[in-house]
């Protein structure tokens, strides 16, 4: 048998690990915002500290007031919005249509549809380049934006959901003359409000992280999203690292904000995110 | 129109949009990766057909070699890794903590963070002038490591960040799977006298194959991509000891800008990706027949 004070050093050594773990985790994101908030001269001085001296706003002064950075912010949010508002609502539907309508090949096409996820962008990068040049929107925000919304991303998620959806309810609606749009907007929609959010939030983090394919697709330092902004401004400023830690904190902190209070349906989407 | 054919019609419809945005933005430009891979272009105009002279070229590449068993190198560490450290977190979480809710926040923090803001932290922690680990050898005494220009100690860093940024994930899947773990199957192996270490060994990791076997396959595809840490944290370097496969096509294919050997790099990963998605689907197929 184990005694109590056994259990009792057990349950501190689990602790223990638990905050060491977290403090690996947070010590990069808390030392990005020590050199944020450092002078230009006690970071090229050399030497270990663990906080800032004296906590200025000078690297984040002179990052605004030579990149767009506002601009760069308002692209980002433009992007990721329009993006997630059209992934949501064409996975939505064939979300609808794979979990409760039936028509031939509709299972080759989910397969299809789901296999594309496997594609790393860099396979297709070339192709998908020449395609936006003849489309004539290299450059444009559609460039970035159509491509990132073709995704199935959430089409596996919104089938799992809308099976749970009983069949009773849209048969019932089926038997009193529902067109299957009425059944789809009068009953889907409504219950489907939390798989709504998930799909939202985890397509607007990845819309704002997105980096290999804007990079390639924006050739305007007007147009440029924040993540392609950053490694633009890491070019100028090189070993600035007051200046670029100012601004990487500039694009992290509002996902983290949104990413903290939004948790549980983060948590949802990636617990159940391609999991049967 | 009788109902079913009613229904069909409307089933195509619904999926059209999501089929109409996957055709035109990923399966085109696949043809088209597959036809440009046969041509010499620098990705403006046409090209002129080369036929397989890329894959030739490919093949005596040794930058291409360089790159192949970098992503290999890369994928076997970082899978077992993210997974076994992952699957560690999630046991501790699971059992009796205080403030378990926001220590499981901050473990899952980084699936916030973007790849670029990740390697430049990378760099604030690794730069051998001026980074955090430099100064803290230096204020001990310690031999410094060369974690910019020394190949392997490179390759060791964007590793290091990767795992950084892809446990939380692994351990926020394993801790779902371990809701689902019945409580009565401890009890049992208790009874039967079985140890904390055996316990884990022949009842938790059973019971989370579900949980491990997706977790194989996401982290292997993934690591086939990881393109932004690479990219920002060493570009590639020191000589090439950290390019992989996908920072090697971009570099070809809008650096140097010659696309067709660029595409056929892609039709390459192509290769391994429906490699690994075959094996998925055989295991899980074999894993459906034994159930």
């Amino acid at each position: 048998m184990r005694t109590r004070s056994a259990r009792r050093r057990g349950a501190a050594l689990r602790l223990l690990g638990a905050l060491l773990a977290a403090g690996v985790i947070l010590f990069p994101l808390y030392w990005m915002v020590v050199v944020a908030f450092s002078t230009r001269s006690s970071l090229s001085g050399g030497g270990l500290r663990l906080w800032p001296e004296q906590a200025t706003l000078d690297n984040f002064r002179r990052v605004l007031d030579s990149f767009p950075v506002l601009t760069w912010f308002g692209n980002s949010v433009a992007i990721a919005l329009v993006t997630s508002v059209i992934i949501v609502l064409v996975n939505l539907l064939a979300g609808y249509a794979f979990a409760h309508l039936r028509f031939p090949g509709s299972g080759v096409l989910l397969l299809v549809s789901l296999s594309t996820l496997m594609l790393p962008v860099q396979v297709i990068m070339v192709g998908l380049f020449r395609l936006v040049t003849e489309l004539g929107l290299y450059g444009s925000y559609w460039a970035v934006i159509l491509p990132t919304a073709a995704s199935a991303f959430g089409v596996f998620l919104a089938r799992q959901f809308i099976l749970t959806i009983p069949r009773e309810l849209i048969e019932a609606a089926r038997i009193d003359g529902a067109t299957h749009l009425q059944i789809f907007w009068r009953i889907v929609l409504p219950l489907s409000r939390p798989l709504i959010a998930v799909l939202f939030f985890m397509s607007m983090l990845q819309t704002w992280n997105d980096f290999a394919w804007p990079l390639i697709a924006l050739r305007e330092n007007a147009l440029y999203t924040l993540p392609v902004g950053l490694l633009f401004l890491q070019g100028q400023f090189g070993p600035d690292y007051g200046a670029t830690m100012a601004f990487a904190l500039i694009t992290v902190a509002p996902m983290v904000l949104v990413f903290l209070l939004a948790q549980r349906w983060f948590v949802q989407g990636f617990s159940r995110s391609g999991l049967r | 129109m009788t109902a079913r054919a009613r229904e069909a019609l409307a089933g195509y419809a619904f999926a059209a949009p999501t089929l109409l945005l996957l055709g035109v933005f990923v399966l085109l430009p696949l043809g088209g990766a597959m036809v440009i891979s046969l041509q010499e272009t620098n990705g403006f105009g046409e090209g002129t057909f080369v036929g397989l002279d890329n894959y030739g070229r490919l093949v005596q590449d040794p930058v291409f070699w360089r790159a192949t068993l970098n992503t290999a190198l890369y994928t076997v560490l970082v899978t077992p890794a993210a997974m076994a450290i992952g699957l560690g977190l999630a046991l501790l979480l699971d059992s009796a903590l205080p403030a378990r809710g926001a220590l499981r926040s901050v473990l899952i923090l980084p699936m916030a963070i973007s790849g670029v803001a990740t390697a430049l932290m990378g760099v604030l922690i690794f730069d051998e002038n001026s980074g955090f680990l430099t100064e803290v050898a230096r204020a001990m005494g310690l031999p410094q490591v060369d974690w910019q220009t020394h190949g392997p100690a490179a390759f060791a860093s964007v590793v290091i960040m990767t795992l950084w940024w892809r446990v939380g994930f692994n351990m926020l899947i394993y801790l779902a799977g371990l809701q689902g773990v019945a409580h009565e199957l401890y009890e049992a192996a208790r009874l039967d006298g079985a140890n904390a270490w055996q316990r884990l060994r022949h009842v938790t990791v059973p019971q989370l194959s579900p949980q491990s076997f997706f977790l194989v396959i996401l982290n292997i595809i993934y690591s086939f991509q990881v393109f932004d840490i690479v990219f920002v944290m060493t570009g590639g370097g020191p000589e090439r000891a950290t390019t992989v496969l996908v920072t090697y096509a971009y570099d070809t294919g809008f650096v140097t800008r010659d696309q067709g050997y660029a595409a056929a790099i892609g039709v390459v990963l192509l290769a391994v990706t429906l490699v690994v998605t075959a094996l998925r689907w055989r295991a899980q197929r074999r894993r459906e027949e034994s159930v």
